[in-house]
C-alpha cells in the first residue's frame, strides 16, 4: 500500500484534516482506523489534547506512528473490532480507508457501536471526472485521490456520495455534517449545491 | 534524532554483586535470605539518574546480557544484538542494568549455592520463586543504584512477564514497559511442555531428589531432554524445515537408532551444551515461575483490572512465527491495556525463526525498538 492519502507529502496538515480537527472536541478519546503515519492523531493530541489509539496494518506506518509518539496498534481492520467495548471511545475516525476494507457496511456499524460519534472520509466516485472517465473514455478513472490502476489499487469498495448516504440510511446512521472538498482540499459553493458531482473528497460526521 | 549506528560491542564487562542481608518475602509465604544479586551494567548513569533501563532475562538467561567476560571470550551476552553503542538499547544514551534472577545458575543466589542454614547446597530446599518475587528483588537493586524511576523496563518471554509485573507492582518506578514475545499467562499446552521437561529431570536416576551436587553427579540426560524439548518450542516448523529439512548426517538411512537426521544431531548438541552451562534445579524453578505467572488471577480473572494500577506507557511486540507465545497472546495483553485505558502501542513483526526471534534483529523489529526508544531517550533528556 502507498502512503496514506490523507497525509500530505510535506507533512502539513491539509484543509480536510483541519476540518476534521474542528469536529473533534478537546480531550476526546479517539480511535483512528487506518491512522497512517500518525500525523492526524499526533496533531489532535498536540492541539486538542485527545487520547486514544491508531489502528494500522502497514509496518512502516506503524514504525512512523511509534516514532511520532502516537499509540498505534498493528491490527487488520478486516479482522473486525470486536475486542473494543461498546461506547468505549468518543469518536471513531476513518480517513480515506473505508474504500479499502472488505466490508465497509459492517465496519461502519462497528464504528458507531464503539464510538459515540464517527468521522469518515472517502474519495467520491460520483465526481464528474470519474464519471467522464468511464462514460467517455471507457476506462477506470485515475486521479490524485485515487492514484492507482484498477488492478493494483487497495480501493476495493469505491462509492459515491449517494451510495454512502443510502448505506447510512439502511444502517440507521444519522449524518450530522457533510463537507465536500476538491483534490486541493478546498471547498467551493458549487460543491455545496451538487456534492455528488463536484466534490472530490467527502467528509462525514455521523451519529447513531 | 540522528545518531551513529554501528555494530559496536560494550566490550569487556565485569559482573557486580549486591549482598542483601534482609530476607526477601516470597509469594509462597516463606522469606529468603540473606542472598546475593549479581548484575551487569552497560553505559553511564546520567547526572539526573533518568536514563536507566532495566533488562529482565528469560528462562535460560542470566545477568550477562551484553559484551564479553574477557579477551578470549568468544560468546557475547544473550541480548548483545540489541544492547550496545548504536544498538536499540543504545549504551551511548542509556544506562542498562541486567540482574540475574534468584534461583538461577552461576549468578544470583540459586539452588546450587551453599545454604548457610544446613551447611550444604540448597538443592530442593531452595524456595519456589515467582515473577513477582524477582521483581521485588529487582526493586531493591533499583534502590541500591539510587534510581527512582527506570526510563524503561524491557524483556522478552519470561522477561516480558517481569516487565508486566513491574508495571503493576511498582507503577511509579518505570516510565515505559517493553513487553516482547509475551503471554499474559501460560496456556495448558505451555504448562504441559514444562511438565514434560520437569519430569525428564526429576526421573533421571542421577537427580537424587535434587541433591545431585552432594553425589558429585548431574542429571545430564534429564536436563538435556528438557532442553531439547524446549528448543523445539522456541523454533517454528518453517525455521526447522529451512535449517534441516530431512537432511541426513551420513547421507543415507541406516535403519538404526543412532543420530541420522541433521535435526537430531542439532537437538542433541543443543541439549548437551546446555547441560554444561545450566542447572537442573534452576530449570525446575524457572519453569514453575512461568507456570504460576497470572496477574489476572489476582484481579477476578480480569487482565484489564490487573493492569489498572499501571502508569507506564507500553510497547508490546510479537512475532508471526512464534507459536509458543503467538501474536494472539500478545493481543490479549494489548486488549486488556486498551480496556484499562493505558498508553500502548503494538507491533506484530513478520518473522521466520519463532519464539527466539526476540533475540534477533529483523529490520522492522529494530526500527520499531529504535523509534520507541528514541522517544524514551528524549523524555530522559539524553
Amino acid at each position: 500500500m502507498s502512503t496514506d492519502p490523507a497525509v500530505s507529502e510535506t507533512g502539513e496538515l491539509r484543509a480536510d484534516l483541519d476540518i476534521i480537527s474542528r469536529w473533534i472536541e478537546p480531550g476526546a478519546r479517539v480511535l483512528d482506523l487506518g491512522c497512517g503515519d500518525g500525523t492526524l492523531l499526533a496533531r489532535l493530541m498536540a492541539t486538542q489534547g485527545v487520547t486514544g489509539y491508531g489502528l494500522e496494518i502497514n509496518p512502516d506506518n506503524v514504525i512512523a506512528s511509534v516514532a511520532a509518539g502516537v499509540n498505534v496498534l498493528q491490527l487488520d481492520l478486516d479482522d473486525g473490532l470486536s475486542q473494543f467495548e461498546d461506547d468505549s471511545f468518543d469518536v471513531v475516525l476513518m480517513t480515506a480507508a473505508l474504500q479499502e476494507v472488505r466490508r465497509p457496511d459492517l465496519l461502519l456499524a462497528e464504528m458507531l457501536r464503539i464510538g459515540r460519534e464517527s468521522v469518515v472520509t472517502f474519495p467520491n466516485f460520483g465526481h464528474w471526472k470519474p464519471r467522464l472517465s468511464i462514460a467517455l473514455r471507457g476506462v477506470m478513472p485515475i486521479s490524485r485521490a485515487m492514484p492507482d490502476e484498477w488492478y493494483d489499487t487497495p480501493n476495493i469498495h469505491l462509492c459515491t456520495v449517494r451510495d454512502f448516504e443510502r448505506l447510512c440510511r439502511m444502517l440507521g446512521i444519522n449524518i450530522t455534517r457533510r463537507h465536500m472538498v476538491n483534490h486541493a482540499h478546498r471547498s467551493t459553493w458549487g460543491m455545496r449545491l451538487l456534492p455528488n458531482l463536484l466534490g472530490e473528497i467527502a467528509l462525514y460526521r455521523l451519529r447513531r | 534524532m540522528a545518531r551513529a549506528r554501528s555494530s559496536n560491542s560494550v566490550g569487556i564487562v565485569t559482573p557486580q554483586s549486591l549482598q542483601v542481608a534482609e530476607p526477601l518475602p516470597l509469594d509462597c509465604g516463606k522469606s529468603f535470605g540473606p542472598y546475593e544479586l549479581v548484575y551487569e551494567t552497560y553505559g553511564e548513569l546520567n547526572a539526573a539518574r533518568s536514563n536507566a533501563i532495566l533488562v529482565c532475562h528469560a528462562l535460560s538467561g542470566n545477568h550477562h546480557a551484553a559484551g564479553y567476560h574477557g579477551p578470549d571470550d568468544d560468546k557475547p551476552g544473550w541480548w548483545d544484538k540489541c544492547i550496545g553503542p548504536g544498538k536499540p538499547f543504545d549504551t551511548d544514551r542509556f544506562f542498562v542494568v541486567c540482574p540475574a534472577n534468584l534461583g538461577g545458575y552461576q549468578g544470583s543466589t540459586g539452588p546450587g549455592d551453599h545454604n548457610p542454614a544446613t551447611g550444604r547446597p540448597y538443592g530442593p530446599d531452595f524456595p519456589v520463586v515467582t515473577v513477582a518475587d524477582w521483581v521485588r528483588s529487582q526493586r531493591l537493586l533499583q534502590q541500591h543504584l539510587g534510581i527512582d524511576c527506570w526510563a524503561a523496563v524491557a524483556g522478552g518471554s519470561l522477561g516480558a512477564m517481569q516487565v508486566m509485573q513491574w508495571s503493576i507492582d511498582y507503577p511509579d518506578a518505570l516510565r515505559h514497559a517493553l513487553v516482547i514475545a509475551a503471554a499474559p499467562r501460560l496456556s495448558a499446552q505451555n504448562i504441559a511442555f514444562n511438565e514434560i521437561a520437569r519430569q525428564a529431570i526429576v526421573t533421571d536416576p542421577e537427580f537424587h531428589g535434587g541433591r545431585y551436587y552432594e553425589h558429585g553427579v548431574v542429571p545430564r540426560r534429564g536436563l538435556m531432554l528438557a532442553r531439547m524439548l524446549g528448543h523445539i518450542t522456541y523454533l517454528s516448523d518453517e525455521a526447522m524445515r529451512a535449517k534441516f529439512g530431512r537432511d541426513l548426517r551420513g547421507g543415507r538411512i541406516n535403519y538404526g537408532f543412532d543420530v541420522e537426521f541433521q535435526v537430531e544431531s542439532y537437538l542433541r548438541y543443543q541439549g548437551q551444551s546446555f547441560v554444561d552451562r545450566f542447572d537442573a534445579n534452576t530449570y525446575l524453578l524457572m519453569t514453575k515461575a512461568l507456570d504460576y505467572f497470572d496477574p489476572a488471577a489476582r484481579a477476578d480473572g480480569k487482565l484489564a483490572q490487573a493492569f489498572a494500577p499501571a502508569l507506564a506507557r507500553f510497547l508490546v511486540i510479537s512475532f508471526t512465527s512464534d507459536w509458543r507465545f503467538s501474536p494472539a497472546r500478545s493481543r490479549e495483553i494489548v486488549d486488556a491495556l486498551v480496556d484499562a485505558g493505558k498508553h500502548v502501542s503494538y507491533a506484530e513483526i513478520t518473522s521466520d525463526v519463532g519464539h527466539d526471534d526476540f533475540l534477533l534483529t529483523m529490520p522492522h523489529y529494530v526500527r520499531t525498538l529504535n523509534g520507541y526508544l528514541d522517544r524514551v531517550a528524549e523524555e530522559a533528556g539524553v
